[in-house]
């Protein structure tokens, strides 16, 4: 196997480690997905799931289970950025269906794919608990609210690409 | 105890029982899918949920306990509009292929659609499907069907110790799988098969060969290693279409192992002996019955009047019946020839002559193994030798037994084993003498051990084997001492035994073998054995050669019972090929032709292979298993006792007198039930003859051997699907990377091993750290591998690569 988890991922996945019994190490496949994910360009490839398996001393299945169910954990290779956009009740009705069609001709690409610089990842979310900030988008790890064509255009300049 | 009503009459059962199990007891039909009286609760199917008087909504009848007063229903018309319903969702996305598909017949969703389902589905939008992945070549898998119900994962999790298959995926996309492309690689893994209540998982041998309701069921017993599980085998016009488990829970429960399951691919090999052969200017020459038997007699008296009484050596297989194994060593002491032995894979018999061997044996019964606190395991991989005794100490582990393992070699085991002792060399007796040595200092002190104390001079105990001295020695524990077919294997098999049986004294444990074959201990009660008669009585005169020294020295003439391949199953098979290519007249008794014997047989006769013969297994427990056949041999084959019967007829005695195999199983017991008990000479007596050994040097290079999960006998060699499971080897000698560089060996070199005067074989190299230092691990029985000696002290040298 080519990937190792690095000293500094390590060490954050031991930090949670530390908040189960020693026994439930399966408890922390959520958050060491996550460092790991952050660490290593915004997805996980198998050779990444089978370290954290191999880390945590759990049937390899057991991480395929977890990181195929949640859709924050990519399993194919993303853009430098990652854009959520919400297109749960609240924001359809203050408008996201604009909103995706903004982006999706701003960008060149539809939902779910990558632009070609590799810049950025468009993915539909389910309600991102911004109701009060409708139409919402996540990106990275940043909200962002209220959201017009207008705003966009200025949250992707201060992105610099 | 809790009363409770279940449609309006009373029961009552001990606090904490499901509804489902109750339901089960008294016989009242509730439906289900993910419930599985062996696996955990999970309650996600829904199927079976009933109406519970004050309940405000119908609930799970496999999670929901009864309780004092409680009322439940189960088909009321809330219960069965609520299973109508949760019916309904289940068959929204199954595909309606039941015509073509191989669980039609026998499938749970088929027959409880029919029973709660409606007539039409109100479903029109399209129907998911799922990309099936390859998981190997034992289980087919149509994963469209599947129900989600996840019995075959939590069998894997529980049962079978390894997770393999799981739920990838959510909502819509959930799929059941190995999620990559992978094979499924538990030993046990077939029993996914019967537990999938759909055709998700389905058997690839048996896809498409027959219709459930076609085939007529045959109760048997399987015939691979000393657990005798019960198994069904399945029959279509005469012809083995599957085997399944039949349930015994003190024995196999409902498991069975893979190889068990699908051994009987080996029946219809090619290489099935349809007529008696004899070999005539070295070409084989069909002939009858009459005259193969009329020739192998005459033969094998021309050779014992020349040559005398140990001229003819008879290996029998350690899976003959019972009656076959009776009746052959009736027949050959009969002719006059005492060499007779069962005990293939042995090659120290240093014990034999001190007093009659003891019934191999496990020395309690399955069902209290997984109650037993410390278990010590010599010379075992039960993983891959008996796989359901694995499942037994998986489930002892689990209860907290501690399970310590004294091997040539590290496994991989599925349970938490407390210690793992591997010795450099495979020098399994030093660690065993350690643990002793530190018993006998151990506190509690006991003075009619002390004349063990003299035999340990030179040992000194290491810190692990104090610990296993520890949870050994402490009293009111339920011990468990087991040594296994590597134990019995081993150079120091003799010792080993002896130093197990010291502990077992002195633990007040029990001391069971797990043996070769299904009828190790079927074999040593006829008294396949040379020199013990049926009953195990002591044979005064007449000893003949064990199964080592009948090839370790050529003798002029042999007897093969039971499909032995003498190449795959001895311990010395470089002997075992010259002495059977140097000895003047060969008769094999077996199912099968092909390989080695078509050169080295003189005469082979076509006998029945397990499923087509009646006969009796003695199990580990010592339990007389009977089973009927299930379908005709082919060809003229005939069932083995019967062509022992017509042999002990032609040659004078009484075997005719047989009408059915029952009388010879009869005959057998009644010798059994009258044989007065045996006394063995003293443990100190015995141990006098094993001093020698215990001053041996353990330095030095010893080659190791181990049998392979399936390439154990002539039937398993036989199966295609088995052989091409992963479990299949490669041939190659393992070493310790220590070791290895040690003598500049590395990963992709080749290495020439050599016993001077004994054998000389060239082997690539694998290197692993779970092989301990000085010591080569290769494994026996594979094709093309005949050239390996037997185990023990060896040189190596490097190959250089050119012919790589």
């Amino acid at each position: 196997m080519g990937f190792v988890i690095s000293q500094s991922e390590q060490e954050e996945i031991d930090r949670w480690l530390l908040k189960y019994p020693p026994h439930q190490k399966q408890s922390a496949v959520l958050p060491a997905l996550k460092i790991v994910q952050e660490k290593n360009g915004g997805w996980l490839a198998t050779e990444h799931l089978d370290a954290v398996a191999d880390y945590l001393s759990l049937p390899k299945i057991a991480v395929y289970e977890v990181a195929s169910f949640y859709s924050l954990f990519d399993l194919k290779p993303v853009g430098k950025h990652k854009i959520y956009v919400c297109t749960n009740v609240s924001c359809m009705l203050a408008g996201s269906e604009t909103i995706v069609g903004y982006l999706e001709r701003r960008l060149g690409i539809k939902m779910g794919e990558t632009t070609q610089d590799g810049c950025f990842t468009l993915k539909e979310a389910e309600c991102l608990a911004a109701c009060g900030g409708a139409p919402a988008m996540q990106i990275d790890n940043t909200y962002y609210e209220n959201l017009t064509p207008e705003k966009i255009e200025s949250i992707l300049a201060g992105l610099n690409g | 105890m809790v009363n409770f009503e279940i449609n309006d009459k009373q029961y009552s059962a001990p606090d904490g029982t499901l509804i489902i199990q109750v339901a089960d007891r008294e016989h009242i039909a509730i439906p289900r899918f993910c419930y599985h009286p062996k696996l955990s609760i999970v309650a996600s199917c829904r199927m079976c949920l009933v109406e519970v008087a004050k309940s405000p909504k119908p609930l799970p009848a496999c999670a929901t306990p009864v309780a004092e007063g409680m009322k439940i229903w189960t088909h009321s018309p809330c219960a069965c509009d609520a299973q109508k319903s949760v019916m309904e969702f289940l068959l929204i996305n199954h595909p309606l292929d039941c015509p073509i598909c191989d669980q039609g017949g026998e499938c749970e969703l088929q027959d409880q659609a029919l029973e709660y389902g409606k007539d039409v589905s109100r479903f029109t939008e399209g129907k998911r499907s799922v990309k099936d992945l390859d998981i190997g070549p034992l289980i087919k898998t149509d994963m469209t069907r599947c129900i989600h119900c996840t019995r075959c994962v939590r069998f894997g999790t529980e049962i079978a110790g390894m997770r393999e298959l799981g739920a990838t995926g959510r909502g819509e996309h959930m799929e059941i799988g190995t999620f990559l492309e992978q094979t499924v690689d538990s030993e046990v893994s077939g029993n996914v098969i019967d537990l999938c209540p759909v055709g998700a998982l389905t058997s690839k041998p048996f896809h498409h060969k027959g219709r459930a309701w076609e085939l007529q069921q045959v109760a048997s017993i399987a015939p691979h290693d000393c657990v005798g599980s019960h198994v069904y085998v399945h029959t279509l016009r005469g012809e083995v279409m599957r085997v399944v488990p039949r349930q015994e829970d003190s024995i196999n429960e409902v498991w069975i192992s893979d190889r068990d399951r699908f051994s009987y691919s080996g029946l219809k090999s090619p290489d099935r002996l349809l007529k008696p052969l004899i070999k005539k200017n070295n070409e084989w020459v069909e002939t009858d019955w009459d005259l193969a038997l009329q020739f192998t007699i005459k033969s094998l008296q021309a050779i014992l009047e020349k040559e005398g009484g140990r001229s003819v050596g008879a290996l029998v297989s350690p899976s003959a019946t019972l009656e076959e194994c009776y009746l052959a060593q009736k027949w050959l002491r009969g002719m006059g020839i005492s060499s007779i032995d069962h005990r293939l894979h042995r090659m120290d018999f240093s014990c034999d002559s001190g007093g009659p061997s003891p019934c191999p044996t496990f020395g309690l019964a399955l069902t209290e193994l997984e109650n037993a606190d410390t278990i010590l395991l010599i010379g075992s991989h039960p993983r891959t030798e008996q796989p359901l005794i694995n499942h037994r100490l998986a489930k002892a582990a689990r209860k907290g037994a501690q399970i310590i393992m004294v091997n040539p070699i590290q496994y991989d085991f599925n349970f938490k084993v407390a210690a793992e002792l591997t010795p450099s060399g495979g020098q399994l007796l030093h660690p065993l003498l350690g643990i002793m040595n530190a018993l006998l200092s151990q506190k509690n002190e006991r003075p009619h051990f002390a004349w063990l104390t003299p035999f340990l001079k030179n040992t000194v105990s290491t810190p692990e084997e104090k610990q296993v001295a520890e949870w050994l020695g402490r009293g009111n524990k339920k011990v468990a001492i087991f040594l296994g077919l590597q134990a019995q294997a081993h150079w120091h098999a003799s010792a080993l035994q002896l130093v197990a049986e010291a502990l077992a004294l002195f633990c007040q444990a029990s001391l069971g073998y797990l043996t070769e074959g299904a009828n190790s201990v079927g074999a040593w009660v006829s008294g396949v054995l040379p020199d013990q008669g049926p009953g195990g009585i002591s044979l005064s005169e007449g000893k003949g050669l064990n199964a080592h020294s009948m090839v370790k020295t050529p003798l002029p003439a042999y007897v093969l019972f039971g499909g032995v391949e003498p190449e795959f199953d001895l311990a010395n098979t470089v002997a075992a090929r010259r002495a059977l290519s140097e000895s003047a007249f060969v008769v094999a008794f077996s199912p099968f032709r092909g390989g080695m014997c078509e050169q080295y047989a003189k005469v082979m006769l076509p006998i029945a292979a397990y499923t087509e013969t009646e006969g009796t297994f003695i199990n580990g427990e010592g339990r007389w298993q009977s089973f009927n056949a299930a379908n005709p041999p082919p060809g003229e084959a005939r069932p083995g006792w019967e062509v022992l019967r017509a042999l002990t007829a032609l040659c004078g005695g009484p075997g005719s007198l047989y009408s059915r195999s029952e009388e010879v199983r009869d005959e057998l017991k009644h010798i059994v039930q009258n044989v007065p008990s045996v006394t063995l000479p003293s443990l100190e007596q015995r141990f006098r003859r094993i001093e020698p050994i215990l001053s041996e040097s353990k330095e030095g290079l010893r080659v190791v051997t181990e049998w392979p999960i399936y390439r154990v006998d002539s039937l398993v060699r036989r199966s295609k699907p088995l052989q091409d499971t992963a479990a299949s080897p490669l041939f190659r000698a393992r070493l310790n990377p220590k070791t290895a560089s040690l003598y500049s060996i590395k990963g992709e070199n080749k290495m020439r091993i050599r016993r001077e005067g004994e054998f000389e074989c060239i082997l690539p190299v694998a290197v692993d750290k779970k092989i301990p230092e000085n010591t080569v691990h290769i494994a026996s029985a594979l094709e093309g591998g005949g050239n390996m000696g037997q185990q023990g002290a060896v040189q190596v040298f490097l190959e250089s690569n050119k012919d790589a």
